[in-house]
């Protein structure tokens, strides 16, 4: 034990005097026994509600894109805003696994195997729209540049709506290589615990995975190249998303700050979609003790953090378009709070300005069910953002004779709602038969995170005369535990 | 059929210190199995680096030199289209793509690279030496087709003893279990 330590005034990252079995047991629980019957309940009715989404889309590329609300005026709406919204979701999961790795920030390891799933399947989610909105979906590899019979033709390099076919191709197949690597040993623990054919198709999902030194230190190197890829990966994705708007010459669209500012809100709405998820799956598969308070007021903190960035953001949208003298800039926000959309960007303003400001408040950031109706509240008004950007800078263009108010069709309406539905059933199968958790990543930061062990370290400092600090983690939870086990000694008591 | 003999270890520190001594000890360790990445087993096992980051990099140069000279062949070569009279050959654009196919290469590259460096495949055999070893337990692997005599048994087990050693098994496998050598 002797090269471990961490501070007691740290809070734990696991609660519950756990040993290596017990992380073992608790994790891959979940993913044996019998189906409950509320999974397949909920399963079933996202099922149903992603089906209707699929039976909407289908109707979209039958009769065209007419069947929705866009008109000549107006013709970026719902889909690009649920695309936008979407992908910015995915963000919050990249950046957990592979930011916070290489910010060595350890109570990742709880969160990031789900919000990777997470990542996954929004980016799914998110693909749909461009492909449904270029109307011919059949023809829709024509986007990808490949040799062919029509000149060669080929795709322009140059525009920022093929940049995101790049991006956003990259940064699944990443997302996804990132992800189900790391799933390989956990699906191995999996196996080692099944039998017969559950046993065989395990071995399959973790392609025959040993453990063997080699394999695990290949394993770190790649998770960290791959971390490093994917930092920058990620934010060249927010970007790149951002430019498909900001190279553009629309008022309200034409703005250097879109980069930063489109990224900060895609980890805003990531991470408060990330709690909405493991808020209610912490609680269902009662792994609280693995993604305890602490690890929720840490995501929090990103919340309010990226919170005041888009704040910030767009107060500083208001005084450029002031500042610029430019009068079409200025219009267009002076149309987005006074006009015909004025209760979209009421919403957004309440939703992703003001409420992150209330995490300062460290009860609320530390409350499961506040944290959790905010994470809500902020989903939604990043819904708004986007939709104020796209359609309030459309609707009033440089015509007056064109200007027109936009309202979704119940088609639009319902594949929204269907992504959703799709969204869910994926992470409901995701929850059964995966492991929500990184069982091989939080045993390795067992004996630096754990509760038993972190008071070890707050008796050793105080015996040592230093370090005690009354009212810490440790001091508290060296008198919590009065004797303390290691797993090995707990082992013991178990035979 | 293949034999083994194995020492269970409870704890990753036992694991390192026996493995040091072992060494010390001049036997040669056939593998090492453990439940999550062990910091320092790689070192005390004295195994060579692995060279997967090297890989990266150069399917990272691949596809940075694969985008940059697709994208100047079509743009000047093969289909040169004058937009507004913009330059067809333009750095600063073609920067994002650049950027991505970079990260597609080198992520594909060492992904696949790592999966057949490690033998990983979904048509592997499920035979595993002990079911533990995935869950709570570490073990130090030893070949006895090396260490065939009972002498030498009797060596590695005193040397194991003097560990923190829970228990010592002897295995037979129907598959092979690679070496750390076989597997570097």
């Amino acid at each position: 034990m002797s090269h471990h330590y961490t501070s007691p005034i740290r809070e734990p990252l696991i609660e519950g005097n756990k040993t290596y079995h017990d992380i073992t047991d608790d994790i891959a629980k979940a993913t044996e026994g019998s189906i409950k019957p509320m999974w397949l309940i909920a399963l079933l009715v996202c099922a149903t509600i992603g089906l209707w989404g699929i039976l909407n889309i289908l109707y979209t590329i039958w009769y065209g894109i007419g069947v929705w609300g866009l008109n000549k005026t107006v013709g970026w709406a719902w889909d690009i805003t649920n695309f936008v919204w979407w992908i910015g979701i995915g963000h919050a999961g990249t950046l957990i696994s592979a930011i916070l790795l290489l910010f060595r920030q350890r109570w990742r390891t709880g969160v990031n195997r789900a919000a990777e799933a997470m990542t996954i399947f929004a980016v799914m989610c998110a693909a749909i729209y461009p492909g449904i909105h270029m109307g011919r979906i059949w023809l829709a590899f024509f986007i990808f540049p490949y040799p062919n019979s029509r000149g060669p033709l080929w795709v322009n390099f140059n525009s920022p709506l093929l940049w995101d076919v790049f991006a956003i191709s990259t940064y699944f197949t990443v997302s996804l290589l990132f992800w189900y690597t790391g799933l390989l040993p956990d699906f191995a623990t999996i196996r080692d615990r099944a039998r017969g054919f559950r046993r065989k198709i395990y071995n399959v999902l973790a392609f025959g995975w040993t453990g063997t030194a080699k394999q695990w230190e290949r394993f770190e190197s790649l998770s960290l190249v791959l971390a490093g890829l994917a930092t920058p990966l990620v934010l060249s994705v927010h970007t790149i998303v951002s430019f498909d708007f900001a190279t553009s010459v629309i008022p309200g669209w034409h703005t250097t700050i879109f980069p930063p500012y489109f990224v900060a809100g895609a980890i805003f709405s990531g991470f408060a979609m990330v709690l909405t998820l493991m808020l209610i799956t912490r609680k269902l598969l009662n792994l609280e003790e693995y993604i305890t308070i602490g690890h929720i007021e840490s995501m929090n903190k990103v919340i309010t953090l990226t919170g005041s960035i888009v704040g910030v953001a767009y107060i500083t949208e208001l005084f450029i378009a002031w500042y610029s003298g430019a009068i079409y800039e200025q219009y267009a926000f002076e149309n987005r709070i006074f006009g015909d959309y004025w209760w979209a960007y009421a919403s957004m303003m309440t939703c992703n300005v003001i409420s992150p400001q209330l995490f300062w408040v460290r009860k609320l950031r530390r409350s499961v069910a506040f944290t959790f109706f905010l994470s809500i509240v902020i989903n939604i008004g990043m819904w708004f953002e986007r939709f104020v950007i796209i359609v309030t800078s459309l609707h009033e263009d440089y015509v007056p004779s064109s200007w027109t108010y936009y309202s979704p069709t119940w088609v639009e309406v319902s594949i929204f709602v269907g992504t959703m539905g799709i969204f869910m059933t994926l992470f409901l199968l995701f929850a059964r038969f995966f492991p929500v958790i990184a069982i091989a990543e939080v045993k390795s930061i067992l004996k630096v995170g754990g509760d038993q062990y972190i008071a070890e370290y707050a008796r050793q400092d105080k015996a040592e005369g230093h370090g005690w600090v009354d009212g810490s983690y440790g001091a508290a939870a060296a008198g919590n535990l009065a004797s303390p086990k290691s797993p090995r000694d707990a082992e013991h008591d178990k035979h | 059929m293949y034999n083994y003999l194995v020492g269970i270890y409870g704890d990753d520190d036992d694991l390192i210190q026996a493995v040091r001594k072992v060494k010390a000890a001049g036997l040669e360790i056939h593998d090492c199995i453990t439940p999550f990445p062990v910091h320092g087993l790689e070192k005390a096992m004295e195994l060579k680096e692995t060279r997967l980051h090297t890989a990266g990099f150069f399917y990272g140069a691949t596809g940075t030199m694969f985008a940059l000279g697709c994208m100047t062949w079509i743009q000047t070569s093969s289909w040169p289209l004058n937009v507004g009279g913009k330059p067809n050959f333009s750095l600063l654009s073609f920067i994002p793509i650049t950027f991505e196919l970079t990260v597609l290469f080198a992520a594909v590259g060492m992904t696949v690279t790592y999966y057949l460096r490690n033998r990983l495949s979904i048509f592997n055999h499920d035979e595993v030496l002990d079911v533990r070893l995935t869950d709570h337990k570490f073990a130090m692997i030893f070949d006895m087709a090396k260490y065939d005599s009972q002498e030498d048994i009797n060596r590695i087990k005193r040397v194991l003893e003097s560990t923190k050693v829970e228990e010592i098994n002897v295995r037979e496998m129907k598959h092979k279990v690679y070496s750390a050598e076989e597997q570097s």
